[in-house]
């Protein structure tokens, strides 16, 4: 078994392979303590080689890991093996966003990368559903069915959730202020995928990407659809599992 | 450093609690950036010497210096003629700008956004923690940008600052300009100190700062040899102490330096193995003890082979004409050698973009990093100039934007390192 494992801020994602393709696959929070998390992760799979990779990869290549890859490089690999013709990558993850561009072949060419802070991330949703009262599985689809948006001007995490609140003050409908953040996310994303440059098909990877609400704009925005996996957060682990079999 | 300084730096007048505290700092950082570095030249144990008599031993010359009748003088920017200060008799140092340090009493007079190298010499005078800055009799400021240009106003009211007008453009008339400037330097210089700089003062001062740009010159030229004998990092300091070390002594221990560097190349020595990904920096200024990116850089395996910046290439590529003989000759040579600086606070600037391109060339560059302060507008917008131009030519380029502080140091590991897997691929598919 080769397995691939995704040590992220918000949520720990391991793929193992075989020979034939996905074996098996598991998602957990992060919670406390990553490091106990993770060997527990990869305790079932009797694995002939682990490539990590994630925020966490470091801590984990000084213990379990054969080696490492930056979530670029397995975002990359990922979504190119699920999709073949994917040349252009959103990655919104829990605590970054990144624009990856990938060559004919599937290396990666250039990337994007949001710089410091939460702005624009799965955090930063997080946080908004839960100070609108939504879910955060229902927050996408809620949004959706407002007519329309109600523009929320911060994009800084603690000023965007003081905003909200002042809004909701204003009995303004909780779906179009939800609306309007989505459209936030999505226009400051827009600015790395402009400067990346967008070819062939787009892959909308990372656990935002099970957002329905994110994806819809991205496509009235873009003119196109944009492909997705049905575990879109997996896609890193999938990298990295697929970089193991590879270095094997 | 031993205690014995402290007297010297009280009489500087400098706050010792909060000196304390900083020169606590360095030596750690010191050890976790320098220390751990394996294989280094032996000749950096003059740079560590350096280092451990940061605020010490060259403070001390300096007072000395001044306690014989000589003057120090303060500066921030390539574009203060060195030559001119060591005519005059005076010692030429730049003043510290390159740590987070005092940015909460620097805001107290400056506005938050504000480019970080700014904030920091503030920071370093209101604090009263940098003796060279407590050393100068003056300090000379230029109007290369808008926020130093502004800044030199507040500062004003702290110290002694002489302000240079450097032009934007390198027309007819803005050579004009600065070859008035640079004799209105002269003239403040010989004010300052009292004496007169003639032709044969000025022509010592010349040849004294071609010798340490050519000392540097040589020190870099070795940085082109595979594998590479020094790190980017060794490098970046000797880049830094060539500002405020005594240029003579410093001209002889880096051409020392060099003889091991090119014994090394002769003997196949490296500090990398020869596959190691060759990084080019290009942008902003990193002033000690910003080691920052080249740390981030090299920790992920790959050697940084120059710094397109001023502190860097741009301080020693070009030389001063030594071959006229009258005054008048020789201010105009000292003029031209700074109207060839490529700053990106110049418009047009397209010479910046050609010598960037001859150093990959020459370098064997494998990608550049493209490093700008926050809040520096010539540098970060004169970016997409730089990229297109990479780009065409299909050389990799990284886009980072920082200050001094840690913060950032997760994000950027993770796309430096994102950076040289795409380099490493890249090479893979050209073997």
């Amino acid at each position: 078994m080769f397995v691939g494992i995704d040590i992220g801020s918000r949520s720990i994602k391991v793929v193992a392979l075989n020979g034939e393709g996905i074996a098996d696959y598991n998602i957990v929070d992060t919670g406390f303590n990553p490091h106990e998390r993770s060997l527990e992760l990869i305790k079932p799979y009797n694995a002939q080689k682990i490539v990590a990779t994630g925020y966490g990869r470091h801590f984990a290549r000084e213990d379990f890991a054969d080696s490492v890859i930056t979530e670029i490089k397995a975002h990359g690999v990922g979504s190119h093996y699920l999709f073949s013709n994917c040349r252009t990558i959103i990655d919104i993850g829990g605590q970054d966003s990144k624009v990856i561009a990938l060559d004919e072949r599937g290396r990666v060419a250039d990337f994007q990368m949001n710089d410091r802070c939460a702005a624009g991330t799965g955090k930063f949703l997080e946080i908004m559903a839960r100070t609108l009262g939504f879910s955060l599985e229902a927050f996408g689809s809620e949004s959706l069915k407002a007519d329309k948006a109600v523009k929320v001007n911060s994009m800084c995490t603690v000023f965007a959730e003081s905003e909200v609140v002042s809004l909701l003050a204003k009995k303004e409908d909780p779906r179009k202020i939800a609306l309007g953040l989505h459209q936030s996310i999505v226009e400051r994303v827009s600015s790395m995928l402009h400067r990346v440059g967008i070819t062939d098909d787009i892959v909308l990877s990372g656990g935002v990407g099970r957002n329905p609400c994110i994806k819809k704009l991205f496509e009235q925005k873009l003119g196109r659809t944009l492909y997705r996996y049905e575990n879109p957060e997996i896609a890193g682990a999938l990298g990295a599992a697929l970089t193991a079999r590879e270095q094997s | 450093m031993s205690e014995d300084y402290r007297k010297m730096w009280e009489d500087l007048g400098l706050d010792l609690e909060a000196h304390d505290q900083l020169l606590a700092v360095i030596p750690q950082m010191y050890g976790d950036v320098y220390m751990s570095q394996k294989n280094r030249p032996e000749g950096m144990s003059y740079l560590d010497f350096v280092m451990s008599e940061i605020h010490g031993l060259r403070v001390k010359e300096l007072l000395d210096l001044k306690a014989a009748g000589g003057k120090v003088v303060g500066a921030f920017c390539l574009y203060v003629p060195e030559e001119v200060v060591l005519a005059g008799g005076a010692a030429c140092v730049g003043i510290c700008g390159g740590a987070d340090w005092g940015a909460a009493e620097a805001e107290k007079v400056l506005p938050r956004n504000l480019c970080p190298l700014i904030k920091s010499f503030m920071g370093f005078k209101l604090t009263k923690v940098c003796p060279y800055f407590e050393s100068s009799d003056m300090i000379v400021g230029e109007t290369t940008c808008d926020g130093k240009k502004k800044t030199y106003e507040v500062l004003g009211e702290y110290t002694n600052v002489h302000v240079m007008h450097t032009p934007q453009t390198k027309d007819e008339s803005s050579s004009k300009l600065w070859l008035e400037e640079v004799k209105k330097f002269k003239e403040t210089m010989e004010e300052l100190t009292g004496n007169t700089i003639d032709a044969a003062a000025l022509a010592q001062g010349v040849a004294t700062v071609n010798a340490k740009r050519a000392a540097l010159r040589r020190m870099n030229e070795a940085r082109k040899a595979s594998p590479v004998p020094i790190s980017g990092k060794d490098a970046l300091l000797i880049e830094q102490v060539a500002f405020y070390d005594d240029p003579v002594r410093f001209t002889q221990m880096i051409n020392k330096v060099s003889d091991e560097l090119e014994q090394r190349i002769a003997d196949g020595t490296g500090v990398a193995p020869a596959d190691a990904p060759r990084i080019l920096i290009s942008g902003c200024p990193m002033a000690i003890p910003n080691w920052k990116m080249h740390h981030i850089v090299e920790s992920t395996g790959a050697v940084i082979v120059g710094e397109e910046a001023c502190i860097g290439h741009r301080y020693f590529r070009d030389m001063v004409d030594e071959s006229p003989s009258d005054l008048e000759g020789e201010l105009t040579a000292v003029a031209d050698r700074y109207m060839k600086l490529d700053c990106a606070c110049f418009t047009p600037n397209k010479e910046r973009l050609e010598n960037i391109m001859q150093l990959v060339k020459d370098y064997n560059v494998d990608g550049v990093i493209h490093y700008a302060l926050q809040f520096c507008d010539p540098f970060t917008v004169e970016y997409n100039s730089v990229e297109r131009t990479l780009k065409e030519a299909g050389v990799p380029v990284l886009k980072i934007e920082t200050d001094y502080s840690m913060e950032d140091a997760g994000q950027l590991s993770t796309r430096v390192e994102a950076f040289m897997e795409q380099i490493k691929e890249m090479q893979g598919a050209i073997v």
